[in-house]
């Protein structure tokens, strides 16, 4: 049995309103698939190239109107379904992951858990290459560094746009009244839109780095919200995506919560 | 001749805590550097990450962030959670090569008044030498709202 024969089979029963798959796009790329009806379930593909994930459409209001459906997920996006759930955006009896290598239905958020704990996770290569030579900067080559990357940005938003983690209605870099972040891609315009979105993802982010894939001009943003949320996991010992019922570590406090800088 | 560089430094300070104690400092008749211009909010927990980098893009050398300490919070938790804030932000900032030498956390109570005046003492005397922070400001000036 593979993705498609269940996707057919899960369709056919009624039992999923949709399947979110990946399909074939151009230039042996993979895109997103919406499979509503049973006979469409041949057009899916499950494999390596699958990259995007696809637990960002689950908070789309299209896709919540449907009710169940079942989604082809890697560990990132089951991760991003369980960080959904403990922000009460995504009901578990909604969800169904077809994990694995898409046959492995895990139906509850406790079954998603033993499933993740049998995954190992890994930074690339090339992230583990950049957070190298970054560690090896002093604190003026890490602000050249940053703003030769963020000068490339054009403001599309596609790395908001693609995280599953963003799902405000309202997005506060939309709010002009009075316009809190300028909306210009100029140096101080990037600056302040990419320091925002690491600190709004801040013990939200589950790692997925699908910001940086999304980004149209190869900026690796995704290592802004992963040290936000390395801090976060060693000064709080906790992680985004570990388990369905987490508490977001900005509005909860230790009162021994150790730090060494405040005077 | 040219004027000897005298920094600007922004305090985002608690109404409770920290802006009674500055008052403390002046009715006490303490004399402390006049660098500081003092931001009073309701709460440590209300000072949003981004006042202080707007501070910096509006020309600041130098910001102090100051509210009750742990316990003493008005509003139960505020610099609670205020705490685990700068915890997380200033890695960010560091990551992204900010200077954090620019920017002082601190704990000043109500009853603190001398405290205040060394804190501020302190925190100019040690911006002063770091200099302008030029990097920040030639960012804003592509960026001038």
């Amino acid at each position: 049995m593979d993705l498609r024969e269940k996707s057919r089979q899960l369709l056919e029963n009624g039992d999923v309103k949709a399947v979110i798959g990946y399909e074939r796009g151009t230039m042996g790329a993979r895109r997103p698939a919406f499979i509503r009806k049973a006979e469409r379930a041949d057009r899916l593909v499950f494999d390596e190239a699958c990259a995007q994930n696809l637990a960002t459409y689950l908070t789309r209001p299209e896709v919540r109107k449907l009710g169940r459906v079942a989604v082809a997920a890697r560990p990132d996006t089951l991760r991003a379904i369980l960080q959904l759930m403990a922000e009460r955006q995504v009901k578990e009896e909604n969800v169904l992951a077809l994990a694995g290598d898409g046959t492995v239905e895990l139906g509850t958020a406790q079954a998603i858990e033993e499933h993740l704990a049998t995954c190992a996770k890994e930074l690339p290569a090339r992230d583990r290459e950049i957070l190298d030579r970054l560690s090896r900067m002093d604190r003026a080559q890490r602000w050249a560094f940053w703003q030769a990357e963020l000068s490339r940005c054009v403001k599309c938003y596609a790395c908001r746009n693609s995280c599953p983690m963003c799902y405000c209605g309202h997005c506060t870099m939309d709010c002009n009244r009075p316009q809190w972040v300028p909306v210009a891609s100029h140096a101080l315009g990037n600056l302040e839109y990419h320091m925002v979105r690491a600190m709004h993802l801040a013990g939200r982010c589950v790692e997925c780095g699908d910001c940086g894939r999304a980004c149209p001009v190869g900026i690796p943003i995704h290592l802004l919200t992963f040290n936000c949320e390395e801090s976060v996991h060693l000064q709080f010992g906790q992680r985004a995506g570990a388990s369905s019922k987490l508490d977001y570590a900005l509005s909860t406090f230790r009162p021994d919560d150790k730090e060494s800088f405040i005077r | 001749m040219t004027e000897p560089f005298e920094p600007k430094i922004t305090a985002f300070v608690c109404n409770w805590c920290t802006y009674a104690g500055a008052d403390l400092t002046g009715t006490s008749r303490i004399k402390y550097q006049s660098n500081v211009r003092v931001l009073r909010l309701p709460c440590t927990g209300r000072i949003d990450f981004m006042l202080l980098a707007k501070a910096f893009a509006r020309g600041s050398d130098g910001v102090i962030v100051s509210g009750c300490h742990p316990n003493d919070c008005h509003y139960t938790s505020g610099n609670y959670h205020a705490r685990r804030r700068w915890m997380i932000y200033r890695d960010l900032m560091d990551f992204m090569g900010i200077d954090t030498r620019r920017v002082t956390f601190s704990w000043v109570s109500a009853a603190e008044g001398a405290r205040w005046a060394e804190l501020v003492n302190e925190v100019t005397t040690s911006v002063r030498e770091l200099g302008p922070y030029t990097e920040y400001k030639e960012l804003a000036l592509t960026g001038v709202e």
